[in-house]
């Protein structure tokens, strides 16, 4: 295993290659967070009165409360006021065109690869960036717009859409679900909010692409998607941040709602900085998302592929409260170097002949950790809810932990839930049955590792799927083959 | 909580006056410990589904000057698992009861009596062992049943001597009015020595309420052999709250089997430290609960160091109003290489209101091993009752048969024939609803 060893080696040194850091004139707010700042993010955005007192709300909630220590992260005492709640590039008035967009924020996203350009119209993609705390630019907004479909960011949905807001935001993470949903529901800047209307399939993939660029700052965006009834989306998000010593904080929420028959697909590569080899610096990823399929046939699909970020805690989690709904959820998360990952899925079944899966694919290596905690409640009115997880843990080299805490709350004879996990190397057996016939170590460990997450690399959208592939290191089979 | 605080002192002295001075010795440390951590809090990530303090809020009676208590349970009980019958103890409420005319075939050197009496016979070997795996330090129920005991059993099979015959424990909950029964349990298998103990719990009151609070040593040495049986057949008012430590050593074996027939609620905690190569750990375990019954088990396997096996299986059966709960816990230490480990549970739930929460957890900081863990919730497959029944079987002997083919394999894990036989028995027994009151070993007067 010594040429797979190598392999692992590159895997772990491999480079954080979105590190750099973009000079734009960025607005601050000062550091901490009270009353004060709470107000002065909302006057900022021009919000309405009950925006701000949903805000003061969540605020006083969140300071009863106290940091969660329940997951398995080693994780220091965070100072809450040590970080900058708002940074926002400087706006010279509004944005007419991309062309009034600060040069250095486009070069920004063309190095990211995020066709920010209308003229990339090929790529098909409709992209909200959101850079801090700020969403720079929607695209495709027109050509959505003729079939009805709302997708700006949330700022811009406050102002024109406030009905559909006060209607759904909040209602399925309520801000006093926990103390990083609270807060977040304090001070959140902005994100992104899409609307499908009834019957409408949206004919392209939406996109959101989150970048923490200035120092000591916490990025708080907020994502609302309503599928209406028979509506389609699929909706991917992408992460990245640059290279600081300092931990940054981010705290997002999204929801999710499906009314009848509605799908909704959710897609996300999460490539945050991860720190360096020493465990310095790195994001802290600590994510609310939570879908209700609140009509009967609904769907929800999660999808993620955890690559980046210090420490993640996130659990993306469907409540089936229609009948028939379906809930999906598929992850691959890799941990290396000193990463903590405590991540999985609530799945809670509300309604009649509920579905749930559940696919979690574990890879850790170097010193990181990384566990699967997920729940899948059966309420008593769920007859015939069905549920399946099953959760494989890898280890690439004998310094890192991986860890599996199911939890199962079944309070209905009628349903079947099944949960099986799996924790191994990878096999020397089948490194040398490819060895046998001519493949040669690194491309056995690659293909190995590329066919242990295939499964779930499948669910990604095609543009997705390539780069979660490179991310997964990717490498691994991009490097050697 | 603040109630055992304020006994203890008042009673500090007449708690201590009848045990052995090592008895003692741990009980300030106890003291200081429950008083700053107190019980295990509810809802806490390990105390999920069992609420400690409340269930020790009500006014428990604790039989703190060793009052007579009017049983002879020699006379009362007749043991009806056949074989098992020579070497038969007994424990009424917390304390062993001596009686000395019954001819005990042991071999020369193994101790299989009275905690007090061992303590002050054996003096350097006890406090060798006793508190050194159940630290009052960091668990509070630990804290809280080192405070308050003042008796309990010792099993100590000096090194190479095999016990060829069973040893059979009974608890027996005897009291007119609520009780707490705080006893202790120490074992100690010496290297290469072999035992094999069932500890059967019995309530012999129905009415008043009985808590009892267990905590269990066993060391098992180097070479050793180790099968420990848990029956609890007890009443819908009796509480157990049971922690049980088991510690390996090199190429040890040990079979854990914990069965609740019949109980209230039960909570039992099972740490097995894995401390010595190729030792080898199965433990078992099976619930049948209906009414408004909660079993809780909690197990936690450390695999300390390489080469150790560990086979975990629980298996529940819940009807009426039944509460299961299981959380399993495996943890691989770093370097445990080629640890081999599975855990299992299984679960059937038979009725609406029932309830079942599971949690098999897998933490493991080696590569080179092999973890498995399996859950599964469901109910009786369709298919196979259909196929019964278009042979001419009634549906409600179909499911029974189903149920009863569902715990076999706990009870195949059982390496004593004797008690294998009687549990498929009791067991079919319970599935019928006939096993209202402790049939295990019936009582003879009432």
């Amino acid at each position: 295993m010594d040429d797979s060893n190598k392999i692992l080696d590159q895997v772990t040194t491999g480079e954080y290659k979105y590190g750099f850091s973009t000079d734009v004139e960025t607005e601050y707010f000062p550091k901490g967070v009270n009353e004060d700042i709470v107000k002065a993010i909302s006057a900022k955005k021009n919000e309405p009165e009950w925006m701000l007192e949903f805000r003061l709300k969540a605020f006083r909630y969140w300071q009863t409360l106290e940091m969660p220590q329940w997951a398995h992260l080693k994780m220091p005492e965070i100072d809450f006021q040590d970080i900058i709640y708002y940074a926002a590039p400087k706006k010279k008035g509004g944005l007419k065109s991309l062309d009034e967009v600060d040069p250095e924020l486009l070069a920004t996203f063309a190095k990211l690869g995020i066709p920010l350009h209308e003229q990339k119209i090929f790529s098909g993609i409709a992209v909200d960036a959101v850079i801090d705390s700020v969403s720079i630019k929607t695209t495709f907004k027109e050509s959505l717009a003729e079939k009805g479909i709302i997708f700006c960011s949330f700022s811009e949905a406050v102002e024109h859409h406030p009905d559909l807001i006060k209607k759904y935001m909040g209602s399925v993470v309520p801000y006093k679900d926990n103390f990083y949903a609270a807060l977040n529901s304090a001070v959140f800047s902005d994100g992104s909010f899409v609307y499908i209307p009834k019957g409408v399939r949206c004919p392209m993939e939406l996109s959101t692409y989150f970048r923490i660029n200035a120092i000591n700052t916490g990025q708080f965006e907020r994502t609302l998607i309503v599928a209406d009834d028979d509506s389609y989306v699929s909706y991917l998000e992408g992460c990245t941040a640059p290279m600081r010593d300092e931990n940054q904080l981010h705290a997002a929420i999204v929801e999710i709602v499906a009314m009848d028959r509605a799908e909704v697909k959710y897609s996300t590569v999460q490539n945050w900085y991860p720190g360096n080899k020493q465990g310095k610096g790195g994001v802290y990823n600590f994510v609310t998302k939570r879908g209700i399929c609140k009509g009967e046939s609904s769907k929800i699909s999660w999808t993620q592929v955890e690559t980046g970020s210090a420490i993640t805690w996130k659990y993306p989690s469907c409540i089936l409260k229609g009948d028939n709904s379906v809930g999906e959820f598929y992850s691959v998360a890799v941990t290396n170097n000193h990463q903590q990952a405590d991540t999985g899925t609530k799945m809670i079944h509300i309604g009649k002949n509920t579905k749930s899966r559940i696919v979690s694919k574990g890879i850790s290596a170097g010193l990181s950790h990384n566990s699967y905690r997920g729940l899948v409640r059966v309420m008593k009115g769920a007859e015939g809810a069905r549920n399946h997880s099953q959760c494989d843990s890898l280890l690439l080299g004998d310094r890192c932990g991986a860890h599996t805490f199911p939890y199962m709350d079944i309070h209905n004879e009628t349903a079947v839930v099944e949960h099986e996990a799996t924790t191994s190397k990878i096999s020397e057996d089948q490194v040398f049955y490819c060895n046998q016939r001519g493949i040669s170590p690194e491309d056995a460990v690659g293909l190995i590792v590329n066919g242990y997450a295939k499964e779930v690399l499948n669910k990604l959208p095609m543009e997705f799927a390539v780069e979660a592939q490179k991310l997964l290191q990717i490498s691994l089979e991009g490097s050697v083959g | 909580m603040q109630q055992y605080i304020d006994f203890f002192l008042t009673y500090q002295e007449a708690i201590s006056k009848p045990c052995a001075a090592a008895l003692n010795a741990p009980r300030q440390l106890a003291f200081e410990v429950f008083k700053e951590i107190g019980f295990p809090k509810f809802n806490s990530e390990e105390y999920q589904h069992t609420d400690i303090s409340s269930l020790l809020e009500s006014d428990l009676g604790l039989n703190i000057n060793n009052l007579k208590i009017p049983i002879n349970p020699y006379e009362v009980f007749k043991c009806d698992v056949p074989n098992l019958s020579t070497n038969l103890y007994f424990m009424v409420n917390e304390r062993f009861y001596a009686q000395e005319e019954v001819k005990l075939s042991l071999p020369q050197g193994v101790f299989s009596g009275s905690l007090n009496t061992f303590a002050e016979q054996y003096p350097s070997i006890f406090s060798k062992y006793y508190g050194q795996l159940a630290k009052s330090d960091k668990d509070g129920l630990v804290a809280f049943n080192t405070l308050f005991a003042q008796d309990g059993y010792v099993l100590y099979v000096p090194k190479n001597v095999v016990v060829e015959q069973a040893i059979q424990l009974v608890n027996v909950l005897r009291g007119d009015t609520d009780t707490l029964a705080n006893r202790r349990l120490l074992i100690i298998i010496e290297e290469g020595a072999q035992a094999k103990l069932l500890a059967c719990d019995h309530t012999f009151d129905e009415k008043p309420k009985f808590v009892a609070s267990q905590v269990c040593e066993i060391f098992v040495a180097k070479n050793a052999l180790f099968d420990y049986y848990e029956l609890e057949e007890s009443s819908e008012n009796t509480v157990r709250l049971s922690s049980t430590f088991v510690k390996q050593e090199a190429s040890s074996n040990v079979v854990c089997n914990t069965i609740t027939l019949l109980n209230g609620v039960t909570r039992n905690n099972y740490h097995i430290s894995l401390d010595g190569e190729h030792a080898e750990t199965h433990l078992y375990g099976m619930a049948i609960a209906d009414k408004k019954q909660k079993v809780d088990n909690h197990t936690n396997i450390a695999h300390n160091v390489p080469n150790c096996l560990s086979n975990e299986l629980f298996k529940y059966v819940l009807d009426d109003q039944a509460v299961g709960a299981f959380s399993g816990r495996i943890l691989v230490a770093i370097d445990a290489q080629k640890t081999l480990a599975y855990q299992n549970n299984r679960n059937l739930c038979a009725s609406r209101e029932c309830r079942m929460f599971a949690k098999p957890q897998l933490e493991i900081y080696a590569d080179d091993v092999k973890c498995s863990h399996g859950l599964t919730t469901g109910q009786l497959d369709e298919t196979a009752l259909f196929y019964m029944r278009s042979r001419g079987i009634s549906e409600e002997e179909a499911r029974m048969l189903l149920k009863f083919a569902f715990t076999h394999d706990v009870i195949e894990g059982i390496r004593l024939e004797a008690l294998r036989d009687r549990l498929k028995l009791l067991v079919e027994k319970r599935f019928r609803g006939e096993l209202m009151k402790c049939a295990g070993c019936c009582s003879n007067d009432k």
